[in-house]
């Protein structure tokens, strides 16, 4: 049964599990899901990791996806005329895509099994620390740019 | 080539399927705390725990692995959300979030390598 508290979400849906309303919002979630996953594993055919040591890869895509999130929500909030599919398509599709949490915990046993435990402990830590700030940077900066642009064209 | 097709077959169901979970889970509730995406997370966690431990078959591992348990789990909805808590003034439920997330993510993934292991009759 769902909570009565639900419809206060930001993004709550229609109630039904998948009203055929919303079956081009999920195909276009699966097509950025499609792009941002086949350019992760672009990014890991590239520059693939060593088992013991620090894996770049992962953390760069990582952190880089986590900046862009930030640019992205602060652009849709702030710019009004953001059409209604860009979250679906970069936001949830293509940055979730391309942003992995299962593979960030894998590498922490992988360096565990490979006898680094010092470098584990670092990748665990890092990641969510940098990541956090990745976003908190990515939305600071858009939306003074956004701010000062405004300010330009109406002095 | 092939693999390249099944990343991305795998991608198309974890992306979509990750949207509807966290809809589903964040309905079931009324706390600020995002649930979803922590659901998504560990469950993906222990997917590819349980498929690296298995050793799954580099096809599978291309269409389970790096797509499905890669598109389900997210890291920048984690982070956004969490940096959504932090100023929205509940800063203590961000750090709750980012501990209860990795400590249970690696739980998940030691539990799906366990049973890997165990189904398997050992590495």
């Amino acid at each position: 049964m769902p909570h009565p508290g639900a419809e206060h979400s930001a993004d709550a849906g229609p109630r039904a599990p998948v009203h055929p309303a919303e079956w081009p919002t999920l195909a276009v979630i699966a097509c950025g899901g499609v792009i941002g996953a086949l350019a992760r594993h672009g990014l890991g055919v590239a520059f693939p990791q060593p088992p013991a040591a620090f894996p770049w890869t992962i953390f760069g895509i990582n952190i880089a996806g986590c900046l862009l999130i930030g640019v992205l929500m602060a652009a849709i909030a702030e710019i009004r005329s953001a059409p209604g599919w860009l979250r679906p398509l970069l936001g949830v599709g293509v940055l979730g895509g391309f942003t992995t949490f299962s593979t960030y915990v894998l590498d922490i046993g992988r360096l565990l099994l490979a006898g680094a435990p010092h470098t584990a402990l670092l990748y665990l830590v890092a990641t969510p620390v940098t990541a956090v700030a990745a976003a908190w940077t990515g939305d600071t900066v858009t939306r003074s740019l956004v701010r000062r642009g405004r300010r330009g064209r109406r002095p | 080539m092939m693999e390249v097709l099944l990343v991305a077959l795998g991608a198309a169901i974890g992306a979509p399927l990750r949207y509807l979970t966290d809809r589903l889970v964040q309905a079931r509730h009324d706390t600020a705390f995002p649930w979803g995406t922590f659901t998504v997370n560990v469950c993906g966690s222990a997917l590819l725990g349980f498929l690296a431990a298995l050793p799954a078959d580099a096809a599978v591992m291309a269409a389970a692995g790096t797509g499905f348990c890669g598109a389900l789990t997210t890291y920048s909805t984690f982070s956004y959300e969490t940096l959504r808590l932090a100023r929205d003034g509940a800063p203590l439920m961000a750090l709750a979030n980012v501990a209860v997330s990795v400590t249970a993510g690696l739980g998940g993934g030691v539990c799906g390598m366990a049973l890997a292991v165990a189904l398997t009759g050992g590495p």
